[in-house]
């Protein structure tokens, strides 16, 4: 066995590893092309400009909370305080512009990234300092933080007349016909996967997820980089918050309440492995586009209200399912080509 | 947090304190008042003066509450020359209400007017309170029958489901139409009962040109309820009209027509707040909409009170009597006095109303 064989033998592993990852994500395109497919074929309406509009509204909150929700679960974490985050976000926002009515819509969307990096360097502190599994750490916080927005919001309502006119048509604009909301999540998608892919910071986030006590013998700052992955999940979590409150226009201490477990579920159907190290943004993404155009085309295609939810829920099991399939027979064929080296 | 309770308390004991001030103050001032108590049961004809009133909402900070005690139930008090206080909790929770009840009850407080946060929770306090005299009216939201003296219902479903139609009705024009329901979710017990009363109601002759195409549920969410909205304008072209007896979904409705090209294509009309509301009836996108009148509904719960209080009813079936300038009521099943039919609210009289 040569130099150059274990050379060769290693690069072609990254490659199949690699192949085996874009096909994860092809996958998932091609079951969000079947489906649209199918949907049009039933009623034509669904792909109007109209149609399209909305499918990609409806998608830009679910996807700015999955990249987030990813660059954290990469590292082999999970933050389940984003809807909270997003709800307190959304709220501040709102309140914001009751109190200053003159506001420019960039400062607000300042604001709310802000307020959420807060909570999200509340949640990494709390994982780095006292070393409790950000399971636990993010449950706490996601009831702390949706207190927080109850204390300060105690049953107002902040309805769209409260919100200046050029805020609120931000959240259905369009520019050449793509909603201004989703190009938020298009700058978004790409300066992560951008940075995850390229930067060493970014892929010292893969190491992390991959092996931690590894990493942390490689020299890697394992605090620091989770540390940062929260308080980058929260910062996004408060832009998604702003982003809600531009497009839904009524506001109350409920906002985003449940999200969290569909941005999970977004990243998990997009291919990013809950125990970290692989996956990519633009996977979770494309998760949270399917599971937006899954909702979006089961009322459509006239499915009882009453299977919705098992609907979702069987998608999310076939992911998981295609996932574990792919990694074991991954496995074996590294296995095999190790047992031929 | 122990902060934050340490300053509850304090702000608890403080308003504890003002309260109690006020109604040691009240007290002396009204003892003349008290041998005219007597007469009671003697049939009289008008609400003695000098009655103290307290409204106890669900939650002291909410605006609906704020016009239904403070420009409803307070004019009323005024009316008849009574005591008019609020109190309350400033959380929605169960069990919050009781120490107010109890507090009231001691002050010797002539009728407790109470919006339940829990059907059963305050019912001990409320029963030690008409034990010690105060009459008990329940509005917004009932206690078990039994513990109460009378409930001011805000609308009947009948009253609701007829209303909605005829919206709808008059927003989509006389050539009719498909329309669809955008419900919350698909097990709440109010909402089924009003899609019942609506299905009734365009069975109809008069409401024949309307025709119900699917019923939706939005599960009271933002998002679902956009998605929903949009699943029933791509299913069906024709779609005329919607109705969501929700006012999460009448919302989520309106923000969705009013961005989309369907916007004044599509009528929608449902149970809304009209602070909810206000943009999209401005806009254009929706016509006009309903809910009661809390205002009205803090009036009739006032002047029932003070009916009770002065002998002109029992709270028994059949009771009539008069309140102000809504006019002459009559006490239903169970001591329920209905408020009548909904209120309309429209881009004429939208900015009279702050809730």
């Amino acid at each position: 066995m040569t130099a150059v064989g274990v050379l060769g033998g290693a690069e072609e592993r990254t490659r199949l590893v690699h192949r085996v990852l874009v096909i994860r994500e092809l996958g998932i395109a091609v079951a969000l092309a079947l489906l649209v497919g199918v949907t049009v074929l039933v009623n034509p309406r669904f792909l109007t400009a109209q149609g399209i509009k909305d499918l990609l509204l409806g998608s830009t909150i679910l996807a700015v909370l999955a990249v987030g929700q990813s660059i954290v679960v990469i590292t082999r974490n999970v933050d389940l305080s984003v809807g909270s985050v997003l709800g307190l976000s959304a709220f501040a926002t709102g309140s914001l512009f009751v109190a200053n009515p003159g506001l420019p819509v960039p400062l607000a969307l300042a604001a709310g990234v802000l307020l959420g990096a807060a909570c999200g360097v509340v949640n990494g502190a709390l994982i780095a300092a006292a070393r409790v599994p950000a399971l636990v750490v993010t449950l706490g916080t996601l009831y702390v933080f949706r207190g927080i927005d109850y204390t300060w919001a105690t049953g107002r309502q902040i309805n769209a007349a409260d919100m200046p006119p050029g805020f609120l048509r931000m959240g259905s604009a369009t520019v050449l016909g793509v909603p201004v909301l989703a190009l938020f999540a298009v700058v978004v998608l790409v300066a992560a996967g951008y940075y995850l892919r390229t930067y060493r910071g970014g892929r010292e986030l893969y190491a992390i997820g991959s092996s931690p006590p590894a990493a942390r013998l490689a020299g890697i700052p394992v605090g620091k980089r989770v540390f940062a992955a929260f308080v980058a999940s929260g910062a996004l979590a408060g832009l998604a918050g702003v982003l809600y409150a531009a497009r839904f226009g009524t506001l109350d201490a409920n906002a985003g309440t449940g999200f969290e477990l569909n941005v999970v579920a977004a990243v998990v159907v997009g291919g990013v492995a809950i125990f970290g190290g692989s996956g990519s943004v633009y996977g979770a993404a494309l998760g949270a586009v399917l599971l937006t155009t899954i909702s979006s085309a089961l009322p459509v295609l006239g499915v009882s209200p009453f299977w919705q939810r098992a609907a979702v829920g069987a998608l999310i099991l076939a992911a998981i399912g295609l996932d574990r399939a792919l990694a074991v027979r991954l496995a074996r064929s590294l296995r095999g080509r190790n047992g031929n080296g | 947090m122990s902060a934050r309770m340490r300053g509850g308390r304090a702000v608890a004991l403080a308003m504890l304190t003002a309260l109690t001030l006020a109604a040691t103050g009240c007290a002396s001032a009204e003892e003349p008042a008290a041998p005219a108590q007597t007469g009671a049961s003697g049939g009289a004809k008008t609400i003695k003066e000098g009655l103290k009133i307290a409204f106890l909402p669900k939650q002291v900070n909410n605006p609906y509450f704020d016009a239904s005690d403070n420009k409803g139930g307070k004019v009323a008090v005024a009316e008849f020359k009574g005591v008019y206080s609020q109190t309350g909790p400033s959380e929605a929770s169960p069990s919050a209400q009781v120490s107010y009840i109890n507090t009231l009850s001691q002050q010797g407080t002539d009728v407790i007017v109470v919006s339940a946060n829990d059907k059963d929770a305050i019912c001990g306090a409320l029963q030690e309170a008409r034990a010690a005299g105060a009459k008990v009216v329940t509005y917004d939201s009932d206690t078990n029958p039994s513990c109460r003296d009378a409930f001011i219902n805000q609308a009947s479903a009948e009253g609701i489901a007829a209303s909605q139609i005829k919206l709808i009705s008059e927003a989509v024009g006389p050539d009719g139409g498909e329309i669809a329901i955008l419900s919350a979710t698909a097990n709440a017990t109010n909402q089924n009962a009003w899609i019942a009363m609506m299905k009734t109601e365009l069975a109809k002759p008069e409401n024949s040109k309307l025709k119900l195409v699917a019923t939706v549920y939005g599960d009271d969410d933002d998002q679902k309820s956009f998605q929903e909205a949009q699943g029933l304008l791509a299913k069906y072209p024709n779609l005329k009209g919607i109705i969501s007896p929700t006012t999460v979904g009448v919302a989520a409705a309106a923000r969705y027509l009013s961005g989309s090209a369907y916007k004044g294509k599509v009528q929608l009309t449902g149970l809304g707040t009209p602070n909810q509301m206000r943009a999209y009836v401005k806009d254009g996108t929706v016509k006009s909409f309903a809910l009661w009148n809390p205002s009205d509904l803090g009036y009739l719960a006032a002047y029932t009170g003070g009916a009770l209080a002065s002998g002109l009813i029992t709270g028994k079936e059949g009771d009539k009597f008069t309140a102000g300038k809504l006019g002459e009521y009559t006490v239903g099943k169970d001591g329920t006095v209905l408020l009548g039919d909904p209120f309309v609210f429209t881009k004429d009289n939208i900015d009279d109303f702050d809730f």
